[in-house]
């Protein structure tokens, strides 16, 4: 690993995410492994926690605000912020500045970190300009799908730059779900509060995976995947459910898929 | 199978949003229709809309349209009721539902009225006028062929231009055949060209009949007074032109400035709804029959209602005023598909109704329609006027949370969520708590079943365990050094 201010190698702040750090370690690590073979030195604020979106979704706009300016202070001297999730990443880009409207000198430094935060993959093909990630040579067997996160897709334009990494990982065969697009049924909140109808919306969900016979489900991020490979679970489905990031990072072998019991030597 | 409504036997929606969603979820015959609309509808909007490459360029110019309207409301409203009274009309105004129903009544009782055909119209709805005019002895007959068929089946319309879309083939059959006694039993009536010509011939001594003929309005034109009225089945022609007195019902956020601008959101409205280049009829209505027109009718009211319009216009919801009521946003909506119009218990369904709703009703009782979306973004990107609904559904949960109308449970939740979240310390040391209790509870297999505080998670999915052995995370395991 290369320290802080190598000459010429942008520094990236890791916004860890409240779920990778907790529920899946590897996650960050992969983008750790992905965005140094791009050439970026990684730093992790210690002062980071969560993105606030929880509140924000639930119309809880005071803490939100207060969660907003704590990871704005704590990541605006970064040359990049980048997110192994859409969502958390669109929190930053589209509703900091949203929450901070009325702030003119907070909103300007929403604003500025708004203009430098990305999702992972996005920021590997669209800012540092890759078709692949040097130095990592990966590979995958077998059919995959790929589900597409709303906020990913929608809020940041997320489509085909997770697609163009995965090429290059050899043995993969994506397949594309009719639904590829279609939500989850996750939702934050929602899925607690409304679990009937989530549950139904996450039933079309991988009656569409199925559909394709892919054996892994692959995302950007860990909300849908917890919530995809819960129901896989629960149904007794064989399908794995991994995040993009470990593929691309050639880290399967350190990790089991989401919820499947360790594997030997999966220890992060 | 089916725990519909059938034949009215259970009200298809007790205004609790949970019970009746799950109810419609159990449906399987709901369940199949539904699924096959989620996957038809958009379908058919896509293909018409990728033969219109400037389509984003119209969605556009038709927001800017309507933010003008909006912006000038007063003025263009006054234009309009001055070209209505131009025309021979006569324009009244009514700030609520209980006003626009004592005046249509006032019309209908001023004419003697005994049966008023009724071409669809979502403002009639919203003020509850079929009810109210039957308890004072008018009765009122859908001319619409899905209204018509849940006014036989006493159901409320579960989409705002498809009223009937919960029901198939064999359901409505049924209800012509128990409707329709006076014609043989054992008549053959599974394809809908054929019920269709049934309800036809039912309906033609109703139109001839009818002593007043009503319709909504889809647009309102201030420079020349007209109403414009859009339908597939000519129905709203027939009810305009044979009775001798039109009652047109209206909300005032309808009103666009000009013919042109009528023109430009006609070919955002039947794309957006149906798939549609344009309804097959389209229909431009300016004051009662003139001297030298063949047919149409002797009177023309337009009843302008606001019903809360105002209210939203300065609250902070006027980009919800541009609505043209196409449906788009529920026809793609993953939750509307899921469960159906009737759990919103509204007559406006899915993101455009969970924003409208409380805005007529009030948030005490409408509370969980701007819960009850994931905000995925999908209605945002079809809709023609571009009105950012996930964020005026999350108004909605601001304005919620600030009247502490929203659970306690929830609230506190979130107050010790974000305690957590503002103290990094703190925060680390109870996620690894958190992680080291689910690992245990895990007991190796990688995931639990049930979980204390997880149920809303757990009723529907298993709940994966941390991936780390020890349950350590990211930030304990780079600040040991870890880095790959």
């Amino acid at each position: 690993m290369s320290g802080p201010g190598d000459a010429g190698r942008p520094r990236v702040g890791l916004f860890v995410t409240c779920l990778v750090d907790m529920m899946r370690p590897a996650v960050g690590f992969a983008a750790v492994r992905l965005l140094e073979a791009a050439g970026c030195t990684v730093e992790v604020p210690a002062s980071q926690t969560c993105c606030g979106q929880p509140g924000f979704n639930s119309g809880e706009q005071k803490n939100s605000r207060a969660i907003a300016r704590q990871v704005i202070a704590a990541f605006e001297e970064f040359d990049h912020v980048v997110a192994p999730s859409g969502s958390c990443a669109g929190m930053i880009r589209e509703h900091y500045p949203e929450l901070l409207a009325d702030d003119h000198a907070w909103h300007t430094r929403a604003l500025v970190l708004a203009g430098k935060t990305h999702e992972l993959t996005r920021f590997l093909v669209d800012v540092v300009g890759l078709a692949a990630v040097p130095g990592i040579e990966t590979a995958f067997d077998g059919k995959v799908t790929y589900h597409d996160s709303c906020s990913g897709l929608r809020e940041l334009g997320v489509k085909d730059q997770p697609r163009k990494l995965l090429e290059n990982v050899a043995g993969l065969d994506l397949v594309e779900g009719e639904l590829a697009e279609t939500c989850c049924g996750f939702g934050g909140l929602f899925c607690v509060k409304y679990p009937d109808v989530s549950g139904a919306m996450v039933d079309r969900k991988i009656d569409d995976i199925e559909k394709t016979g892919a054996a892994t489900v692959l995302a950007g991020d860990m909300g849908c995947l917890l919530n995809i490979a819960g129901r896989l679970h629960r149904r007794g489905s064989s399908v794995a459910a991994r995040h993009v990031a470990e593929v691309l990072a050639g880290m399967t072998d350190e990790v089991s898929p989401i919820g499947a019991p360790d594997t030997e030597g999966s220890t992060t | 199978m089916s725990a519909s409504t059938h034949d009215g036997a259970a009200p298809v929606s007790t205004g609790d949003f949970s019970a009746d969603a799950r109810r419609a979820i159990a449906d399987e015959q709901l369940q199949t229709v539904l699924s096959r609309f989620s996957r038809v509808s958009p379908a058919s909007r896509a293909e018409t809309i990728s033969r219109l490459p400037e389509f984003e360029l119209l969605r556009d110019a038709g927001k800017a349209i309507k933010d003008h309207a909006l912006a000038n409301l007063d003025v263009y409203l006054e234009q309009f009721e001055a070209a209505v009274t131009e025309a021979g009309g006569q324009v009244h105004w009514c700030r609520d539902a209980a006003e626009a129903r004592a005046t249509v009544l006032q019309l209908c009782r001023d004419v003697g009225a005994r049966t008023v055909t009724k071409s669809k119209s979502m403002a009639t709805e919203e003020i509850g006028l079929n009810d109210y005019l039957e308890e004072h002895g008018i009765e009122p007959v859908e001319t619409d062929l899905g209204e018509y068929i849940i006014q036989l089946r006493k159901e409320p319309p579960s989409h705002i231009i498809m009223p009937a879309i919960h029901l198939n083939r064999q359901q409505v059959a049924d209800t012509f055949r128990a409707a329709h006694d006076h014609l043989p039993p054992g008549r053959k009536l599974e394809e809908p060209r054929i019920m269709l010509d049934e309800a036809r011939e039912e309906l033609r001594s109703r139109f001839l009949g009818a002593d007043v003929g009503m319709t909504g309005a889809n647009m309102l034109i201030a420079e020349t007074g007209s109403i414009v009225v859009v339908t597939n089945e000519g129905n709203a022609d027939l009810t305009m032109t044979l009775p001798k007195t039109h009652i047109a019902v209206s909300t005032i956020e309808k009103i666009v400035p000009t013919l042109d601008d009528a023109m430009t959101v006609l070919r955002l409205l039947a794309r957006s709804a149906t798939g549609q280049d344009i309804t097959v009829y389209s229909s431009f209505v300016t004051g009662p029959k003139r001297a030298a027109d063949p047919d149409g009718p002797e009177t023309f009211h337009m009843v302008l209602i606001d019903n809360g319009r105002s209210a939203m216009f300065d609250g902070g919801f006027r980009d919800m005023l541009r609505c043209i009521r196409c449906g788009s946003c529920m026809n793609h909506c993953p939750v509307y598909t899921t469960v159906g119009g009737h759990a919103y218990n509204s007559m406006y369904e899915g993101p455009m109704g969970s924003v409208l709703t409380p805005g007529l009703r009030g948030l005490a009782s409408a509370g969980d329609l701007p819960n009850a979306s994931t905000l995925c973004g999908k209605c945002e990107t079809v809709c023609p006027m571009k009105i950012p609904l996930p964020q005026l559904l999350r108004r909605w949960r601001q304005r919620q949370h600030d009247a502490r109308l929203n659970k306690p449970a929830q609230r506190w939740g979130l107050g010790v969520w974000s305690f957590l979240a503002r103290r990094a310390w703190l925060y680390r040391i109870v996620s690894r708590l958190g992680a080291v209790a689910l690992r245990v509870g895990a007991k190796g297999r990688g995931r639990l079943g049930r979980w204390p505080l997880a149920g809303g998670w757990t009723a529907a999915r298993d709940l994966a365990a941390p991936s780390s052995s020890g349950g350590e995370t990211f930030m304990a395991a780079w600040r040991r050094g870890q880095r790959r």
